[in-house]
């Protein structure tokens, strides 16, 4: 579990995040939604400290990263893996070279279960076969699956993504909701996620969290969406006829359901 | 003001450069990388601009000297020692401010611009170690050895210049080699070298790592990296001559 207390966050007099709370469960997808630019990057840059917040607490598991010594906070980082917005691939290694460099670093396993684990990973985002081509050479989801592979391929307890789907086709996108899902909960990890993907929020939000300019405006999970009362996030989530009608119908639904 | 941020952060950096390695061996991959990309990648403009700067020195040296109560052999002794303690150490440094220097910083710059940094630091790497410190051994290791080798070049040149346009003959030439030979000229040539090697690889470097901004940005401070570092080396260049001299 990740608890963010108070968190202020502030880029030369423009404050960014204001006084922000909330809770990261294990086991489960937290997803932070909201609209371009609202602070959803910067939140997730400060959680996983590489920017230092001005103030407030984060803990993980109750351990208190900002106040960690620096040997403490190196011994975390290897329990977290991250996927970055634009992905963040070492461009002079091949996709292999890429997903193997935390095996290569952190552990001593011989060179053939290295590869039998960067295979693995490949695999589960769909890439077999992509060794050896450099990330200059691939498309922009395929860069987003390479650094998904990458960040997983330690089986870190916690996992953060930003936009894991922005870029990708409807099929690619639905494929690694699914991943992240399953190993969340096979693995029991604390994954958070940064989307504004509708589809991801209502195929995987067992908890949601809505910031708005900087301010957690509504937490819930996908279900209770639909009957958040909140207007920003009711305006911001069914921006979309389609939105709208599926609403509706969800609506009707459930209350037949009721009846 | 500016300037004092900037040196702090500079000698943090070199500060936050000392921890142990995450896992050695990957030092030592990314140490002998670094030794190929600074070593032989500089080679080829190295060896060239030696042999010019020879060869150019014995034709000048040459010329300004018209007096006939100068002996010929003179020529190769002021070769040998402008090669040694000046022209080797301090225009190959220069030069190669701009060949290793600009790499170095743009190398680092487009590895925080893309993130990459970050995502090293966010594996639990300390990346100014990982980064930075592989570098500059490897610059320490290989730019001395390769103005050693630029000196050898340099007066290999110039005999061969002399030759070429007739103005001493290589015997000539081998015996003002050996007169009044200084071996404390060649322990001056090498603390400019070890200095320099330094400030290129250091000074680069900390104008990749601190880049922010865009792809602009960049090239940028790889440019004020080359400024700087030919300066520093102009300026440590005269401090040595004046305290060891
Ligand atoms: N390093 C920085 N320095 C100054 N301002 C920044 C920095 N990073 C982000 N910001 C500002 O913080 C605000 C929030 O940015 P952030 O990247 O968190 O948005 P976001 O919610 O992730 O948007 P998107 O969905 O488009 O990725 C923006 O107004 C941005 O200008
Ligand atoms: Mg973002």
């Amino acid at each position: 579990m990740i608890e963010i207390k108070n968190l202020k966050k502030s880029f030369a007099e423009k404050t960014i995040l204001h006084d922000v709370s909330l809770t990261m469960d294990t086991g489960k997808c937290n997803l932070i939604i909201g609209s371009s630019g609202s602070g959803k990057t910067v939140l997730m840059k400060c959680l996983v400290g590489l920017f230092a917040p001005d103030n407030g607490s984060i803990l993980y598991d109750d351990l208190d990263m900002i106040s960690m010594s620096v040997p403490e906070r190196k011994e975390l980082r290897q329990k977290i893996g991250m996927l970055f917005q634009g992905s963040a691939l070492f461009d002079s290694m091949t996709v292999e070279q890429n997903i193997k460099f935390p095996l290569d670093m952190f552990t001593n396993i011989r060179h053939r279960e290295k590869m039998k684990k960067v295979n693995e990973v490949l695999d589960r985002v769909n890439l077999k076969g992509a060794n050896n081509k450099f990330p200059s050479e691939i498309s922009g989801g395929m860069k987003k699956r390479v650094g998904i592979a990458r960040s997983i391929v330690l089986n870190p307890k916690y996992l953060f993504c930003d936009e894991p789907n922005s870029g990708l086709d409807p099929q690619t996108s639905l494929l690694i909701d699914e991943l992240i899902h399953d190993i969340t909960h096979e693995y029991n990890m604390t994954t958070v996620i940064n989307t504004h993907d509708m589809n991801s929020v209502m195929g995987m939000g067992d908890k949601v969290i809505y910031m708005y300019m900087g301010q957690k405006q509504w937490e819930g999970n996908n279900k209770e969406l639909f009957y958040a009362k909140d207007e920003k996030l009711a305006e911001f989530i069914f921006a979309t006829d389609f939105m709208r009608e599926a609403k509706e119908l969800h609506l009707q639904h459930g209350n037949k359901e009721q009846v | 003001m500016k300037f004092f941020t900037k040196f702090g952060e500079y000698l943090l950096m070199l500060k936050g450069m000392f921890s142990r390695p995450e896992n050695p061996k990957m030092y030592w991959k990314e140490f002998m990388h670094q030794c190929v990309e600074i070593g032989i990648g500089s080679l080829p403009i190295v060896i060239i601009i030696s042999l010019f700067l020879g060869g150019v020195t014995t034709v000048q040296t040459a010329y300004q000297l018209v007096s006939p109560l100068v002996a010929p052999s003179t020529i190769a002794q002021i070769v040998r020692d402008s090669m040694i303690l000046e022209l080797s150490p301090t225009v190959v440094s220069i030069v190669l401010a701009g060949v290793i220097g600009s790499k170095i910083a743009s190398e680092l710059g487009n590895m925080r611009i893309s993130e990459q940094i970050d995502a090293l630091e966010i594996m639990g790497i300390n990346t100014k170690a990982y980064l930075i410190m592989p570098k500059i051994v490897a610059a320490l290791l290989m730019i001395p050895l390769l103005i050693a080798l630029s000196a050898i070049l340099g007066i290999w040149g110039g005999r061969m210049a002399g030759d070429l346009s007739g103005i001493l003959a290589t015997d000539i030439f081998d015996i003002g080699l050996r007169q009044n030979f200084s071996p404390y000229n060649v322990f001056v040539s090498l603390v400019k070298a070890y200095i320099f090697a330094f400030v290129i690889s250091s000074v680069s470097s900390y104008y990749g790592y601190f880049v922010t901004g865009g792809a602009l940005e960049i090239g940028r401070s790889s440019t004020t990296s080359v400024v700087v570092s030919c300066i520093l080396i102009l300026v440590c260049d005269f401090a040595v001559a004046a305290l060891l001299l």
